[in-house]
Parts: structure tokens; sequence; C-alpha cells
């Protein structure tokens, strides 16, 4: 988030030497690592005998890497296993399958003693600033929360330490024996900010930390967020469905789509020239500040729901519901691999990707295609 | 960071004289909207009377003159061996073997007070630890415990305690130890349901990814949050656990004669109620106001715990 911003309108220049999209970075540079992770939820009936009649594939497959100090931005639709994700990355819950790497260290199978000492290393930021603080207990005890858990210090320290966080994020360190309900929710999420910066960890999961809040509150949360980045190094998984909010603070990019990611990509690239048709959909969909532009651009219109995730479609997820699909989209599952077609070539899972310059607002209208549910 | 411009604004220190602002706790604030109650202080205040009188009994009696098992042979009986109605001597009357009612109502309410709380706190303490267990480790520990509470529930719990107290004869500890059996899994399941959905907050999340272990969760952030409803039902369990102490004590399965309770006082007035009213009547008023007391405190302690009832109410 340090470096300069960049428009859409800039042309990407790819930089040959560094890192490219897909995350073959040098090891030392990688600081989260997901091998193929799979988080499937059950659904079992039954009272007294269970038995499962379905699963819902929340995440189903995704590979991504994070590299130390970047912000990775992953956006999608309510339901599309963004959560999900966050809470397999800080091990919340056992995966299905796949493996979490974590600064060389594989945290998929250990148990959660075992993990304790490795959860210093990761926080996470939650969405809902009344529901992330217990509205018993008082702040300064909320914050000192890790102090306590790890045994890093107690006491007049604690406090004191408490008290220096607080400052940090902006808060009056005199408010350190007040309740959750004497803030508001801009101040609420600083506590759960303060909370996660009191171990120094070196990743930040934020999930939506500021899509419950007051648009100037926003701001004001995110510019905390990237100066406390560039403070202390830090390296944020960012999930968000307000793509103004990603695109603010990501420096890439992943869409998320029904459990898989679809598209990844550095910022600038992924808004100037995005290839899967869901991100263009989503992006079209996208508000945008000035009423003029917003009355000219022409908005992708999807058809149909969000498919079921306890059954997702064959092949290509996005399917039923893409106006470019054909029968290739329904047999054949696309890889995130890079696709041919524009300079930067960064990965998509799409097997016909958009074209810069192709208009799918025009097909949509236009005629109908193969393999595509209509939804009635 | 300037946090002073931030926090100190200036609408809040033209007012600041008034404004300070003070952390409450949502139990200071609880207490501060229960003292507003003056239903629920005249309860409280009806309580504390009834706790001296239960503490200083035996001073209290020896004042008025008379012991609890004391028989009044010359004043206490009539002629033809009935009790004596309120007079000045024994204002409450006396009953069938000439003992002052008022002396028995007053050692009574030891009785049902040091039952009815112990029974309360016994049946409390079993049904937290049960409930949290419960609710918070999970289906297959919940699935054991719960059905445990069906069956405590299920059973025809008046049958099974004359039979065990018959068995095991009557004291006071084991009438204490019957309520607290049968009262717990109720507890038990108000709590296990709190703490399934506790379970699930954010910030139950939120300590777990802190590393935070199931002891301290439970703990530190479970358990805090239950303390309101598990107050308002144990102010609500201990007039049931009076009137549990009472109908034992009236089926003779509770406190032997002649020590004096309010249950056994009732069941003694059954075949003189038609020529000595106030051989039922007091103790029955005893039992009755009691019970009225904890249980409209019990309303009030919930609603000041829960603000969000508290509109219904007030004005």
């Amino acid at each position: 988030m340090t470096r300069p911003r960049s428009t859409p309108a800039d042309p990407p220049t790819p930089d040959p030497t560094g890192p490219d999209s897909t995350g073959r970075a040098s090891e030392d540079d990688v600081l989260v690592r997901l091998e193929g992770v799979v988080k499937h939820f059950p659904v079992k009936v039954g009272i007294v005998v269970k038995h499962e009649i379905g699963r819902v594939h929340a995440v189903d497959g995704v590979d991504l890497t994070v590299r130390r100090g970047e912000t990775l931005g992953l956006v999608g639709e309510t339901g599309c296993g963004k959560s999900t994700l966050a809470r397999c990355i800080t091990r919340l819950c056992p995966l299905t399958a796949g493996r979490v790497i974590i600064d060389g260290q594989d945290l998929s199978t250990m148990s959660r003693r075992q993990l304790r000492p490795y959860r210093r290393q990761m926080q996470m930021i939650f969405q809902d600033p009344y529901g992330s603080l217990n509205p018993r207990r008082r702040v300064g005890s909320i914050i000192g929360d890790p102090f306590a858990i790890h045994r890093v210090t107690r006491g007049p320290d604690r406090i004191r330490r408490v008290q220096e966080l607080m400052e940090l994020v902006g808060l009056n360190p005199e408010h350190y024996n007040r309740f959750p309900a004497d803030f508001s929710g801009g101040q609420r999420q600083r506590i759960g900010v303060a909370r996660a910066l009191a171990l120094r960890p070196k990743l930040i999961v934020c999930d939506e930390p500021v899509s419950a809040l007051d648009v100037s509150i926003q701001a004001q949360i995110i510019n905390l967020l990237e100066s406390l980045q560039s403070e202390f190094g830090l390296t944020y998984v960012f999930i968000a469905h307000d793509l103004s909010v990603v695109e603010h603070v990501s420096d890439r990019v992943a869409v998320m789509y029904l459990g898989k990611v679809i598209e990844l990509a550095d910022r600038p690239a992924l808004f100037a020239t995005p290839r899967h048709p869901y991100t263009n959909a989503l992006l079209s969909a996208a508000s945008v500040a000035d009423p003029d532009r917003s009355e000219q651009r022409q908005r992708i219109i999807l058809t149909g729901d969000v498919p079921s995730p306890v059954s997702p479609p064959t092949g290509c997820r996005f399917h039923p519901r893409c106006p470019k699909a054909q029968q290739r989209c329904v047999d054949e599952d696309p890889a995130l691999t890079p696709r041919l077609g524009d300079p930067e070539s960064h990965p998509t899972a799409c097997h016909f990707p958009v074209e810069p310059g192709e208009d799918l607002a025009a097909i949509r209208v236009g005629t109908e295609q193969p393999g595509r549910e209509e939804a009635s | 960071m300037t946090t002073t411009e931030l926090f100190e604004a200036p609408e809040a220190t033209a007012e600041s004289a008034q404004q300070t602002v003070v952390g409450r706790s949502p139990w200071q604030l609880a207490w501060l909207r229960l003292r507003r109650d003056r239903l629920a202080m005249a309860c409280a205040v009806f309580i504390g009377l009834l706790v001296l009188v239960a503490i200083f009994a035996s001073p209290i009696s020896h004042a008025i003159g008379y012991s609890s098992t004391g028989q009044d042979r010359t004043h206490g009986i009539t002629l033809d061996g009935l009790p004596v109605g309120p007079n000045s001597r024994h204002w409450f009357g006396t009953d069938n073997l000439g003992r002052d009612i008022l002396v028995r109502i007053i050692y009574g309410t030891q009785v049902s007070l040091v039952v009815g709380v112990a029974a309360a706190a016994a049946a409390v303490f079993i049904g937290v630890v049960v409930g949290l267990c419960a609710g918070y480790f999970g289906p297959a520990v919940d699935s054991v415990l719960a059905r445990v509470m069906d069956v405590v529930l299920s059973f025809p719990f008046l049958l099974f305690a004359i039979a065990l107290v018959t068995v095991v004869g009557p004291s006071e500890l084991v009438e204490i130890g019957v309520i607290a059996f049968f009262s717990w899994a109720a507890v038990g399941r108000i709590v296990r349901g709190q703490t399934l959905s506790i379970r699930e907050r954010e910030y139950v999340e939120a300590a777990r990814s802190l590393g935070a272990g199931d002891l301290r969760i439970m703990f530190v952030d479970v358990l805090p949050n239950l303390v309101a409803p598990v107050i308002v039902y144990t102010t609500l369990l201990i007039p049931v656990s009076i009137v549990f102490e009472a109908t034992l004590s009236f089926l003779g399965v509770g406190i032997i004669p002649p020590t004096p309770s309010w249950g056994n006082m009732i069941s003694d007035a059954q075949s003189f109620y038609q020529v000595a009213w106030w051989f039922l009547v007091f103790p029955g008023l005893a039992l009755i106001f009691t019970t009225l007391a904890f249980n409209l405190l019990g309303d009030s302690v919930r609603d000041a715990l829960d603000p969000r009832s508290e509109r219904m109410f007030t004005k």
C-alpha cells in the first residue's frame, strides 16, 4: 500500500524480473501458502442416528500465496466462501483437505494445542465490531487478552502496553476501564485492531473489517490499517465485498466464486483488464461516484441466483449464469492459469476469457448460449 | 496521533461538568435500574426482614415468651381441647396442642429460607456446571448430558421424593438434596441453551483465534454472559424450592414434627380449619407473601438485567 497509486487507465507494465501474479515467488518472500485448501461442511439429517445427505462446498480447492508485506484482497459475493477461507488460513476450523503453510510451517494438521504458539503470528480482525467484543468485559481487559493468553506480561506493565496500543490505534488510553458499549462502531473496530496488533503478528486476516461501518468511518479504519502496515511491516489478507475498498487497499486481488478463486491479478491489472466474465460483471456492478459516468456505463446483469454450494454446477461453476458459456464450460472445469489474449496474462479460471474491448453486456442481450440454464 | 483532539470534542468540553462519562459496568447499570424499582425495593426489604427474623428466631420468640414446641396448657387451649384464636397473649392464636402459632411461623421461616436457599444454590451450581459443559463441548457431550437432563425432568418428582425419603429417612439435608436433584435440570437446560448461542458469538471466535483454551473461554467469555439469566433463575427458583419444601413437609416427608415448618403446620391445620381458621391462614399467608416477594423481586431483577424489556413496565 506504500507504492504510488496508479489509475486503471495506466497500462499495466509487467515486471519480467519480479514475481508474477501466480505467486511463484521465492520461498523467503512468501508468508502464506495455501495448497488445495478444501473445506466442506456436511449436511446431516436424523435425530439420533445422523447421516450425511450432502456437503456444502464452502471452499473447494484454493491455491494462493501471500507475500510478505503485501495486501491480498479477497472479493466475491456473499456466500462464496471468503470468510470460510479466512477461517481456514487462521485455522479456526479444521480443513477437509489441503495445506496451509504460514512462514514455512505447515499448520494444516496441527491440533489446537500445537497451534497455540503460532497464533501469535496470525491474528484476525472481525467484521462485526459489536459482536467481536465481549460486552461484559472492560476494554483494557479485552485488548490485554493476548498478553494474558500467551503469558507475555502482567500487572502494571500489561496496563502500560495496553494503553500504548490504545494510543497507537487512536483511542484515548484513559478509556481503559470503559465497556465496549461506551464506544461507537468505529472506535470498537479500533479496539479490535489493537487486540489483533498486541502480539505484533506477521499476518492479519481482516474479515470484512469495514463493511459494518459508515463510509466516513471506513476511510479512517482503512487509513489506520495502512499506516500500521507500513509501521510494522504487516501482511494483510483483506476480505471485502466492496470493490472500491478492495481497489483502495490491495496490492493483489483474488476473486472468489462458489468456493474457488476464479481470477487472481495485481490490482491495476484486475481493474483495467478483468478476464473472467464474473469479474467483469462484478466490476460493472460496482457503484461509481460520478453520476455522469454511472449513467453511461453498461451494466452486465447476471441472471439467476448463485447456485447452491451443496451441489455446485459441473465444469465451470459460473457457466449457468455466464453470457459466454459453451458446451466446454459444462464439461470441463477450467484451471486457474494465465490465458492468452492480453499483454499481462494474469491467471484466470475461464476457457473463454473476456478480450480487452469486448462488450459482455451486448452478448447478454443477444442470442441464447448453449449449456446455460435460464432462471425462470 | 492527536487523540486528544479526537476525543475531547468541543461540545464535550462545553458541558463537561455534567457530561463526564463514567464507564459503568452492565452490573452497575442493572443495580441502578433495580434501585429505581420501588416494588423490587419493597420486596427486598420484606425479604431482608424475613432473613433477620430467621436469624434472630430464638431471641424474638424468647421476647414473645413462648418456645416453638412449648405448650401453653393454661391459656393456649380451651377446655374442650380446641385451639385458641388470636388474642393479646397469642397474637396469631394457638394450634391444637396449645403452641403459639406466631413463634412457630418464625421458626418455620428459618426452615423455609435455609432449605429454599440452600436447595436453590445447590441446584444452580449443578445446573450451571452441567449446562455449561453440555453447551460448550460439542454434540457428543451434549447428547449425553441433555438426555440426562431430560430423564431427570421426566421423573414423577413427588412420588420419587416420597419413596426416597421413606427409604433414606427424612432430614433437612435429605430434603435439600431431593429439592436440588429435581431442580438442577431446568437450570441446566437454560444454561445449555445460552451457552450454545454464546459459543457462536464472534468474541468467542476472537478468543479462540488469540489462542485461548477451553477453560479460559468458558470462564472469561461465556460465564459472565450467563450470570444475568442465572441470577434471574435463582431468585425465581428460591420460592419454588420454598413451596417444594412446604409440600414435602405437608406430606410428612420433609421436616419432622415437632420442629415447625410452614408445610407441616398447614398439614396439622387440615383437621381444625373449620373451627380454627387462624391455624391454617397464618402459615398459609407466610408462605404466600414470601413466595410472592421472591417472585416479584425475581421479575424486577430480570427487568433490570435486560434493559430491552424496561420500557414495557416503566411510565
